[in-house]
C-alpha cells in the first residue's frame, strides 16, 4: 500500500488553505484538464441545438417553480467556461504549492453537469425531471450504501470483506421467500438481515478462527452465493412462483408537509421505508465508529488487535460481532432488490451491486458518510443515464452507460489518490 | 494481500523452494533476505513431524496430515454437501420420503439413485462417456474438460501473477473482452494473410489490447495511487460497454447485413487449429496455456522481474528500500496480467467461438479465473491443475444439466466449498478427526506470515 509519497496525508480543507505543502501533485489539475478536454470536445464534434427544458416541481409541491427553459448550447458552452476558470485556478493553486480547496472542485463538477445536462436534453420536446433525477438517484443508491456501510464496519474492525455482494444476494433471496411466505415486508426485511449476518458468520468463521486469507473467503463466499441462491431459485423458487416468490413491497412513505417542499421534499421525503432507514443507519453507524466505546474497540482492533488485545479486549469478538453487524446491515441493502425495487427474486439480480459498494466504500476511504456519499454518486451516476435515455440524447447510448464508470476513474485517480486502510485490515490475530 | 499464506495453507510444493531461493540470494547484497530466509527454512524444519521410532505410525501421520489428504477431505467435503442439495431438491426423493415411515428403502433408493444419477452423469461429461459407442468417441467427454480448462488456466495465471505481486484483478472480465475486440478485430477484419502469419497478428493484437487495459489499472495505481480494485471494475464495465457498443454499430464490429449485437464468423487463417483433429473440441490453444504456465513459473522462480514482483507482493516499502522500482513493477506485472488474461480471451474467440462472438464472450472467466488463481494457491503449477478441475465441473456440469435436470449452478457450490475448506486445514482435519501437525509451531508459523504480509 506504500509508493512514493506523492500527497501528504490529507489535512482538513479548509485550515489548510494557506499552507504549503512540500511535494507537488499534478494529480488533480490533469484529473479535471482531461474531463474538461473531453468535455469540450463533446460540444465541438456533437453541437447540439435547441433549448433544453429543467423540471423542478412536482404537482404535489407548496408552490411551483415554472420549468426551466435554457439555450442549450450556450448553457453547456458556459459550463465548459466555468469549468476552464476553474482548471486554470487550479493549476496556478497547485504551482504556488497551495492546497487546491474542495469546493472548487465541487462548483466545477455542478457547472459541467448541468452543461452536460443541457446539451443532451436539448431539442427534447420533454422537460428534464431533476427531481426524478434525484430522486431516483437515492433509490438505486440503497443497496450499494447499504453495502458500503457493511464494508466499512468490518474494514475497521480489520476484516475485508469482499462478500458483500453475497450478503445483498443473500439479503434479497431470504427476503424474497419470507416474505412471500408471510405477506410482510417486514418479514421480509427480517429474514433478509438473518441471512446477511449468516454469510457474515461464515466469514469470520474462516476468516478470524481460521486465519484463511480474507480475500480468498470472501471471493469464494461471492460464488457459493451466487451458485445456492441460483440452485434454489430454479429448483424450488420457479416451480413455486406464487407461493415463493412473489412479495408484498414496502408502500411509498411521504411523510406529511416535508414531502411538498419543492425539489427537496419528493426527492428525500417521499420514498420508502428503507430509505428512511438507510440515511438513519449511515448517521448510526457514524456514531457508533466514531462516538460510543464500541466504536473505539472496532478501530482500534482494525488498527492495532495486538495493543488492544494488551489493554484487555477481546479482539476476535470484536471482530466477529462487527462483522456479523456489517452482515445484518448489507442483508438489508439486499432486501431493497425484493421488496422494494421489484417484487420477486431473479437469478443474480445483484449484477455486481456489491463490487460497486466495495468501491463506494474504498472512494469514501472507509469513513460511513463518505461512503453512503460514494454510494449515492454511483446511484445518481447511474440514473442519469436512465433518465438521459428518456429525453433522448444524441450520444450512442453505450456511451452514456459507460459515462459514470469513466468519471469514476478519472475522480479515484485525480482527486481521492491514495486511500489507507485500516493499518490492521486483511490480517488475522493470533493471541500470543 | 498475496498469495503468501495461501501457499503455506495450500500448496506444499513439492521440492524446498526455500532452499533454492537461498542458494540464489546473493548473501553479499543481501544479507536480511538471507536471514529471513534461514529463519524461515528453520520454522519449517521445526515443523516436521517428529520421530516417535515407530516407523509405521510416523509414516501414517505423515500421509494423514499432509496437504493431499486435506485435499482430498474438502473434495468429499464439498461434494457431500453437493449431494445434500441434489437429494433435499429431487422430486422422487421428496415423493418417497413422505411416506418415509412406512417404507424408508423407497427413500433410500430414490437418495441413491438421485446422488448416482447426478456424479455418473457428471463423470461422463467430464472424463469419459462410459455409454458411447467407441473409445474415441468416449473420450470427447476429457478433451471438452480441455477446451473448458484452457481460457480457466491462461486467465487464472494472470489473476495469480498479480496476486503475488500484492495488486487484486478483479478486472479479468474487462481484459478478456479488450482481448476479444482486438482478436476479433484483426481476425475477420483482416483478410488476405496466409493461416500462421493471420492468426499470430490476431493473438498479439488480442493479447496486447488485454495487456494494455490491464496496464491502465497498473499505472493509475503506480502513478496516481487508485486502488487496483476500483479501477479494475470500473475499466470491466467501461470495456464491457465499448464491446457493446462496436457489436452494436455496423462498420465496426457488426456482421454486415445482421442486426444482431454478433461478429461476423472468424476468418479461416486465424484460427487455432484442433489439436487432435475436428472431432474433438480442443484446440491448440490447450498448448498455449501450457506454455504459459511453464511461462509464468520461469518468471515467478527464475527471473530476476519475477522476483522483484514477488518482493513487492510480500513487502512493497521494503522492496523500494532494496532498490526495485515498484511503480515499474506494478505496472509491468499488470501488463503481464492482462496479456495472460488476454491469452484466454483470444484462445476464446480464435479457437472456441470462431462462429462469431457476443457481448458474453467472457461467460464469466474473468471471475472463476479468481477462484482458480486461490485454489492454485497463486502458483503456475498450482493454477494448471485448479483450471484442469474446474474445466472438469463446467463440462460435468452442463452434461448433468442435460441428462438430470439438476441445474448447473450446483457446480458453483461444489467448487467454491472445495476452496473453502482447502483453505482452512485445521478445520478439514478436525471434521476428519486427522492428527493436527505440530500445533505450537504451526501457530507460530501463521503470525509469523501474516506479519510479512502487512509489514
Amino acid at each position: 500500500m506504500s509508493a512514493p509519497v506523492s500527497q501528504p496525508a490529507p489535512a482538513p480543507a479548509q485550515e489548510a488553505g494557506a499552507r504549503t505543502i512540500d511535494k507537488v501533485s499534478w494529480k488533480t489539475p490533469i484529473a479535471l484538464g482531461s474531463v474538461l478536454v473531453l468535455y469540450v470536445a463533446l460540444l465541438a464534434l456533437a453541437p447540439h441545438e435547441g433549448s433544453a427544458r429543467f423540471a423542478l416541481s412536482t404537482s404535489r409541491d407548496f408552490f411551483q417553480i415554472p420549468v426551466y427553459v435554457v439555450p442549450a448550447m450556450s448553457t453547456a458552452w458556459l459550463g465548459a467556461g466555468v469549468g476552464l476558470l476553474l482548471t486554470v485556478a487550479v493549476v496556478l493553486t497547485v504551482r504556488a504549492r497551495r492546497r487546491v480547496p474542495l469546493w472548487w472542485i465541487s462548483v466545477y463538477a455542478v457547472f459541467l453537469l448541468v452543461g452536460f445536462l443541457a446539451w443532451a436534453a436539448a431539442g427534447s420536446p420533454r422537460d428534464l425531471s431533476v427531481v426524478g433525477l434525484l430522486s431516483g438517484a437515492v433509490v438505486l443508491a440503497v443497496p450499494i450504501v447499504y453495502g458500503s456501510l457493511s464494508g466499512v464496519i468490518g474494514e475497521r474492525s480489520g476484516v475485508i470483506n469482499i462478500a458483500i455482494e453475497a450478503q445483498l444476494l443473500a439479503g434479497a433471496f431470504s427476503a424474497a421467500v419470507v416474505a412471500s411466505l408471510t405477506g410482510s415486508p417486514w418479514a421480509g426485511l427480517l429474514a433478509a438481515m438473518v441471512a446477511g449476518m449468516l454469510v457474515a458468520l461464515v466469514l469470520g468463521l474462516f476468516a478470524i478462527t481460521y486465519r484463511v486469507v480474507q480475500i480468498i473467503v470472501g471471493v469464494v463466499l461471492n460464488v457459493l452465493v451466487i451458485g445456492l441462491t441460483s440452485f434454489f431459485y430454479s429448483q424450488v423458487l420457479v416451480p413455486n412462483t406464487e407461493l415463493l416468490n412473489s412479495t408484498t413491497r414496502f408502500p411509498r412513505l411521504p411523510i406529511p408537509f416535508l414531502d411538498r417542499i419543492p425539489v427537496v421534499g419528493p426527492v428525500l421525503f417521499n420514498q420508502t421505508i428503507l430509505v428512511y432507514l438507510m440515511f438513519v443507519v449511515v448517521l448510526a453507524v457514524w456514531f457508533a465508529l466514531y462516538r460510543t466505546r464500541w466504536g473505539l474497540r472496532v478501530r482500534a482492533v482494525g488498527e492495532h488487535p495486538k495493543a488492544a488485545d494488551t489493554v484487555g479486549i477481546n479482539v476476535l469478538a470484536t471482530r466477529y460481532r462487527a462483522v456479523l453487524i456489517a452482515g445484518a446491515i448489507a442483508g438489508m441493502g439486499g432486501a431493497f432488490y425484493t421488496v422494494v425495487s421489484i417484487n420477486q427474486f431473479g437469478r443474480e439480480m445483484t449484477a455486481g451491486a456489491g463490487f460497486i459498494a466495495l468501491a463506494a466504500m474504498i472512494f469514501g476511504k472507509w469513513d460511513p458518510i463518505k461512503a453512503a456519499l460514494a454510494g449515492l454518486l454511483f446511484g445518481f451516476a447511474t440514473n442519469l443515464q436512465n433518465v438521459l435515455s428518456v429525453v433522448g440524447s444524441p450520444v450512442p447510448s453505450q456511451f452514456m452507460l459507460m459515462l459514470p464508470y469513466v468519471v469514476t476513474l478519472f475522480a479515484v485517480a485525480g482527486l481521492v489518490g491514495r486511500s489507507q486502510p485500516p493499518a490492521a485490515n486483511g490480517q488475522a490475530y493470533v493471541k500470543e | 494481500m498475496s498469495g503468501q499464506e495461501n501457499e503455506d495453507s495450500t500448496q506444499q510444493p513439492p521440492s524446498n523452494p526455500l532452499e533454492e531461493e537461498l542458494k540464489r540470494v546473493d548473501a553479499e547484497a543481501e544479507p536480511g533476505l538471507v536471514e529471513e530466509l534461514e529463519q524461515e527454512r528453520a520454522r519449517e524444519e521445526a515443523e516436521t513431524v517428529e520421530v516417535t521410532g515407530d516407523r509405521w505410525r510416523d509414516a501414517f501421520r505423515q500421509i494423514v496430515s499432509g496437504s493431499w489428504t486435506v485435499a482430498l477431505g474438502a473434495i468429499l467435503l464439498a461434494v457431500l454437501a453437493g449431494s445434500i442439495l441434489i437429494v433435499a431438491t429431487d422430486e422422487a426423493v421428496q415423493e418417497a420420503a413422505s411416506y418415509f415411515f412406512a417404507r424408508p428403502q423407497d427413500t433410500l433408493k430414490a437418495v441413491g439413485e438421485a446422488i448416482g444419477g447426478a456424479y455418473s452423469a457428471l463423470f461422463r461429461g467430464a472424463v469419459y462417456n462410459y455409454q458411447a459407442d467407441s473409445f474415441a468417441a468416449g473420450i470427447r467427454s476429457f478433451t471438452q474438460t480441455l477446451n473448458n480448462a484452457t481460457p480457466l488456466i491462461a486467465a487464472g495465471l494472470g489473476v495469480a501473477l498479480a496476486f503475488r505481486a500484492g495488486l487484486f484483478n478483479i478486472g479479468g472480465q474487462g481484459q478478456m473482452l479488450m482481448a476479444a475486440v482486438g482478436a476479433g478485430w484483426v481476425g475477420f477484419g483482416v483478410t488476405g494473410l496466409p493461416f500462421p502469419l493471420h492468426l499470430l497478428l490476431a493473438m498479439v493484437a488480442g493479447m496486447l489490447a488485454a495487456a494494455l487495459w490491464a496496464g491502465i489499472a497498473g499505472a493509475l495505481k503506480a502513478f496516481t495511487g487508485a486502488h487496483e480494485v476500483i479501477s479494475t471494475i470500473m475499466l470491466n464495465w467501461i470495456a464491457f460497454y465499448l464491446l457493446s457498443f462496436f457489436l452494436a454499430t455496423p462498420g465496426l464490429m457488426q456482421a454486415p447485413g445482421s442486426a444482431n449485437p454478433r461478429t461476423p464468423p472468424i476468418a479461416e487463417s486465424a484460427q487455432l487449429p484442433p489439436l487432435l483433429g475436428d472431432r474433438y473440441p480442443v484446440h491448440w490453444g490447450f498448448v498455449l496455456a501450457l506454455l504459459a504456465v511453464a511461462y509464468v513459473w520461469w518468471l515467478l522462480n527464475r527471473a530476476s522481474l519475477g522476483f522483484s514482483y514477488r518482493a513487492v507482493g510480500e513487502n512493497p516499502r521494503a522492496a523500494r528500500v532494496a532498490g526495485i522500482d515498484v511503480e515499474w513493477s506494478t505496472v509491468s506485472v499488470m501488463l503481464i496480467a492482462g496479456a495472460l488474461v488476454g491469452l484466454a480471451g483470444v484462445t476464446q474467440v480464435l479457437g472456441t467461438a470462431t462462429t462469431g462472438f457476443g457481448e458474453g464472450i467472457d461467460s464469466g472467466i474473468g471471475f472463476d479465473a479468481i477462484t482458480v488463481a486461490l485454489l492454485g494457491g497463486s502458483q503456475p503449477v498450482g493454477v494448471l491443475f485448479a483450471g484442469l478441475l474446474f474445466g472438469a465441473f463446467k463440462a460435468g456440469g452442463s452434461a448433468m444439466q442435460a441428462a438430470e435436470g439438476i441445474p448447473i449452478e450446483i457446480v458453483l457450490v461444489v467448487q467454491s466449498l472445495i476452496v473453502l475448506f482447502i483453505a482452512a486445514p485445521p478445520l478439514v482435519r478436525a471434521i476428519f478427526r486427522l492428527p493436527q501437525p505440530a500445533r505450537r509451531t504451526a501457530t507460530k508459523r501463521k503470525s509469523s506470515s501474516t506479519k510479512e504480509m502487512t509489514a
